[in-house]
This record gives C-alpha cells, sequence and structure tokens, in this order.
C-alpha cells in the first residue's frame, strides 16, 4: 500500500487532549471529531488540511488519555499515516486497531520538514520525502502486528478467530 | 534468571511462561469502561457479531466523566451505556448517586485483587496496580474484544524499579512521590514499562496514597505501575472482597531494565507547572503564582486521606477573596464519609463548593472549566494545553495539601505559610 501527501510537522509529546480536546468526547464518530482535530494547538489544520495527508511527530506522539477519539479524529480528517520518532503506547494500539496506519521512524522525522511531501510505502517500511529525493526505513511491525494490519484491524481479526474457534 | 511480578502475573493468566518483550493472548479478571469511551466500545463491540459479553460479572460500565450528565449528547452517551448494561445484565453498573470515578470505584467496591489482570478503556486503570494487580489502560477497541472475548493481546513489559529510602517529611505523599519521580525520568521515561515502586517510603504510604502514584504511572509512559502486597493492603481488602487472591513478588534477581533510587529524606512538596506532569518543581522553587481556582479531586487525589488533609487546612479559614475552591469526592463512600466526619460543614464555611462525584474539571468536561488566562492548582493528574478549558488557561499539579494552602493564600503556597 503506498500513501503520499502533504506534511503537518509537530514537536514531541503531541497528547490526545491536543489532537481532540476532551470537550468534544461527547461525540464518537470520526467525521464529528475530525472537525476539531489539532484545534487546541493549530487552528489551521482542519481548515486546510486534504485526504492523504501525512503527520509527523516527535517523540512520544498520541500521550495523555486513552481516547481512541484521536485516532479517529485522524482517520475522519482523512490523514494516510502518522509517522513519528515513538509513539505513547496506547495510541499505538489504538491507531493499529482501528486501520490508520503509523510508523516510527526518528530519521525520516529529522529529515522532513512541514509542507513537504512523504511518500510511503507500509510492507516495508519505506519513507521517501518528494522533496529532498532522501529514503528513511522504519521500523518493521512484527509479524501478530501486521496480520492485524492486514484483517483490517482488530475487530475483523477477532471476528476471523471466533470463526475459526467454531 | 528471575522474573519480576509482571511477567508472573501474565505467565500465569496466559498458561505458559512468558517473558518481557512477548506477545500474548492474556485472559482478563476484569474489563472496564466509562460514560466516553463505552460509546465506541459497544459501536464495535456490535461490529463483532458477539450477543453476549463474556461473563457479566466481569464487566464494569461506570457514567464518571460526564455525569450527571452535562449535556445532551452526554446524556445519549450515558443512556447507551446504561441500555448495553440492563440488556447484558451486567452486575457492575453503577448509576449517578451510587457511582464514583471509577479508578477509585473499583478497589473501594472490592472489584480488583492482587494478581488479576484488569484491562479499562481508560489511560488510568494502571491505578490497580496500588493493589499488586496488573492493570492497564487500552482503547475502546481494545475493550469491546475483551468484553466480547475475555482476553486481549498484550506485550509483556519490561520493568523499570523504583526504590525509595528514607522516611517521608511532613506534608510530602504519595502525589509528591510521582510528581518527583515523572520529573526526573520525564512523560517518556517508562514507556512501554511496567514501574515498580518499592522502598521504605512507599510502605510509609496508606492504600490511598499507592493509588494515587500508581494512578500517574501512564504520566510517564508507562503500563502499570505495582506495589507489593503488604499488612496494609490485605487489611484494605479485608471487608471488600471474600474472593480469594493470590501475591506475587519479584524474584530478588529478575531482570530489571533500570533500577533507580531516591532518597526522599529532604523531598519537598511537589508542584508540576504547565504543559507537562514532568515540569516538576519543589514548593520553594515555586515563586510568586496568584491562582484562580484549586481544585481537590479526581482518581489521582479524591480519596478519603486527601479530603481529610484539605479538611484538616480549610478547618477555621476561609478560601481567598480571588479564589474559586473546588472539592469533589471521588465516590458517594467518601462524600458520605465526609459529610459524617464533619468535613463537609467545614469546606462549605471556608466558601469551597463541595460537588457530587464526577471527573468534571480534570478533563475540562465540567463543574469548574477555566477561562482563557486562568490559572488553577489542581490535584488531578493531566496539565496538557486546554485540559481544563481554554487553550489559554493553565494548569498547575499539585497534591491536597499544597491545593488546600494554595486555596486560602490565593498563590500557590504550602500549608506551612498557613
Ligand atoms: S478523574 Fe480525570 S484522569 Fe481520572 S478518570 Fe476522570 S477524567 Fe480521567
Amino acid at each position: 500500500m503506498k500513501l503520499k501527501g502533504r506534511v503537518w510537522k509537530y514537536g514531541d509529546n503531541v497528547d490526545t487532549d491536543a489532537i481532540i480536546p476532551a470537550r468534544y468526547l461527547n461525540m464518537s464518530t470520526a467525521a464529528e471529531l475530525a472537525e476539531h482535530c489539532m484545534e487546541d494547538i493549530d487552528l489551521s489544520f482542519v481548515q486546510e488540511v486534504k485526504p492523504g495527508d501525512i503527520v509527523v511527530g516527535g517523540n512520544n506522539f498520541g500521550c495523555g488519555s486513552s481516547r481512541e477519539h484521536a485516532p479517529l479524529a485522524l482517520k475522519g480528517a482523512q490523514v494516510s499515516c502518522v509517522v513519528a520518532k515513538s509513539f505513547a503506547r496506547i495510541f499505538f494500539r489504538n491507531a493499529i486497531n482501528i486501520g490508520l496506519p503509523i510508523l516510527e521512524c526518528p530519521a525520516a522525522v529529522d529529515g522532513t520538514q512541514a509542507g513537504q511531501t512523504l511518500e510511503v510505502e507500509l510492507e516495508t517500511g519505506t519513507i521517501r520525502n518528494v522533496d529532498t529525493g532522501a529514503v528513511f526505513h522504519a521500523e518493521a511491525f512484527p509479524p501478530f502486528m501486521l496480520d492485524l494490519i492486514r484483517a483490517g484491524g482488530l475487530v475483523e481479526y477477532t471476528k476471523e478467530q471466533l470463526k475459526e474457534r467454531k | 534468571m528471575g522474573e519480576t511480578m509482571s511477567e508472573k502475573i501474565l505467565s500465569k493468566h496466559a498458561g505458559q511462561k512468558l517473558k518481557a518483550g512477548q506477545l500474548a493472548q492474556i485472559p482478563v479478571d476484569l474489563v472496564l469502561a466509562n460514560d466516553i469511551t463505552a460509546p465506541i466500545s459497544l459501536r464495535e463491540f456490535k461490529r463483532l457479531g458477539v450477543e453476549k459479553v463474556f461473563d457479566p460479572e466481569k464487566v464494569v460500565l461506570v457514567p464518571d466523566h460526564f455525569a450527571p450528565n452535562k449535556d445532551i449528547k452526554s446524556a445519549e452517551q450515558c443512556k447507551q451505556m446504561r441500555e448495553f448494561a440492563r440488556s447484558q445484565e451486567l452486575a457492575h453498573y453503577f448509576e449517578v448517586g451510587r457511582m464514583g470515578i471509577e479508578h477509585a470505584l473499583l478497589p473501594e467496591q472490592g472489584l480488583v485483587r492482587p494478581g488479576e489482570v484488569v484491562v479499562g478503556a481508560d489511560s488510568h486503570t494502571c491505578t490497580y496496580g496500588a493493589l499488586g494487580a496488573f492493570a492497564t489502560g487500552m482503547g475502546s477497541t481494545d475493550i469491546a474484544v475483551a468484553m466480547a472475548t475475555g482476553q486481549i493481546w498484550m506485550k509483556v513489559p519490561q520493568t523499570i524499579k523504583f526504590v525509595y529510602k528514607g522516611r517521608l517529611p511532613k506534608w510530602v505523599g504519595g502525589k509528591d512521590l510521582i510528581l518527583h519521580t515523572i520529573g526526573d525520568i520525564g512523560v517518556e521515561g517508562a514507556l512501554y514499562m511496567a514501574m515498580e515502586f518499592t522502598g521504605e517510603a512507599v510502605g510509609q504510604l496508606s492504600v490511598d496514597g499507592r493509588l494515587t502514584m500508581s494512578n500517574m504511572a501512564i504520566e510517564a509512559g508507562g503500563k502499570a505501575g505495582l506495589f507489593n502486597v503488604d499488612d496494609k493492603t490485605v487489611q484494605y481488602l479485608k471487608g471488600r472482597t471474600d474472593q480469594p487472591y493470590t501475591i506475587y513478588r519479584s524474584d530478588p534477581d529478575a531482570a530489571y531494565a533500570r533500577v533507580i533510587e531516591y532518597d526522599v529524606t529532604k523531598l519537598e512538596p511537589q508542584v508540576a507547572f504547565p504543559h507537562l506532569p514532568s515540569n516538576a518543581r519543589p514548593l520553594s522553587q515555586v515563586g510568586q503564582v496568584p491562582i484562580d481556582q484549586a481544585v481537590i479531586g479526581s482518581c489521582t487525589n479524591g480519596r478519603l486521606e486527601d479530603l481529610e488533609v484539605a479538611a484538616m487546612l480549610l478547618n477555621g479559614r476561609q478560601v481567598a477573596r480571588d479564589v474559586r475552591c473546588i472539592i469533589i469526592p471521588a465516590t458517594q463512600q467518601i462524600y458520605l464519609q465526609a459529610v459524617r466526619n464533619g468535613w463537609a460543614e467545614i469546606f462549605v464555611q471556608a466558601g469551597a463548593v463541595l460537588s457530587t462525584p464526577t471527573c468534571g474539571p480534570c478533563l475540562g468536561g465540567h463543574m469548574g472549566i477555566l477561562a482563557a488566562g486562568e490559572r488553577c492548582v489542581s490535584t488531578t493528574n493531566r496539565n496538557f494545553v486546554g485540559r481544563m478549558g481554554h487553550p489559554q488557561s493553565e494548569v498547575y499539579l499539585a497534591g491536597p495539601a499544597v491545593a488546600a494552602a494554595s486555596a486560602v493564600l490565593g498563590r500557590i503556597g504550602g500549608p506551612d505559610e498557613l
């Protein structure tokens, strides 16, 4: 799967309150949540984000609350993928579980500016900066997680498992 | 090589020997969700095509975040959850008037025991590690799967051992220890790891104080925050549960990722400045910080011992003219005890608000939202941008002694200044 999009770049410790403020947690669909994605730290995000865009963050991206609303809001904003130096644990699980691709790659983060375009190949973890031509390699997912992603998320994966058990 | 407590608990549940780093399907003893995470869980549960939860005794739902319902949308979310609880005949659905903030409520009600595995659609599920359980927060989809199947995939974490040496100085409690720790290792200092809290000083803490520390393991990126079970834990469990439980301890030669020691003898009360819990400073280095609001409550510090400290300091004193002081007992039982002990009267006489249990302002929901430019000292656990309201407001994290003293002083300060 090839993803390509313009980069929105943020710093370290982008927390889930920044991705979707708690005052909007009385809603739960991706489309509703997307309307407020990132608004407390970047008002222009919601106005200018385009389908396929890529969010790039520093260390500990998605720290804080367990709200699945955070990856859902990004997915609803049609962000194609998040690249960060590291992810907070629960955000990492949530993103994989709902099928939002995420890649850990410190070199790619350092080698990318806001507004540039990245091309990402999920199977190999290859990240190419279209503007500079630089190529980076993200850590590969362990096989179990690749199975999850291939199945289309945790719910689909579990459905398959439940069927097999029967 | 010996095993850590986490490895032992997870191995026992999985029925196979597990080492840190391994992925495994882990059967769970309890599954939790609240009014903001449950709606997504229930949606995904439906998509799974399963009729019934794996065990109606082991799925707990608590409306605490935006409850008593703050608006129509919140009311709809609680309604969904309530209807699910009824149709699934869940044994543990806690209605408004009988509820509390989930992480104060579950231990209080004896629903968590040592050696168990608990997962919750809330990041502060790690609180129960204080009782020697392996408890961790997950997302709504994970919890939907756990509700349906009774198990969930997990990676066995490595462990960092913390040793707190020496005796605790006056006014220094669990909150100060954990803020100091997060200040030292940073908000990702324990990313993906279990934290084990040990040493003489934590032995001195009550179970309430330990729950406060485990609660904030997630603020260092931790997956779990564990304590050894001792006499105090056993006493705490007596009368709350009659179920048998197993006590696990790390082997002396367990493989730790790191061991970090602190001497607490000279530790001061801590205050975490905006906008990260790791921006902790000793009280003497806070300087002049005037406040508009003080909040004493939450799953971190809304327990009986916290209210006792607040009552002691507010007794016969007045909240400063320009400060709103909001006190929120974390459960109905704590609320009732505060009334019986005469603390309710002390709070109201002092000019503070005494609220029904709710998460409320902790996550900027209701009951004390901040306007632009306002500052709050709070016993909660997060001070991210916009956490308690306007993105230009500020939250300073502290323990109940500093929060109550600050309410009287009108600026951040300690009990010794009263
Ligand atoms: S009190 Fe705050 S941190 Fe605790 S569960 Fe409620 S919102 Fe979360």
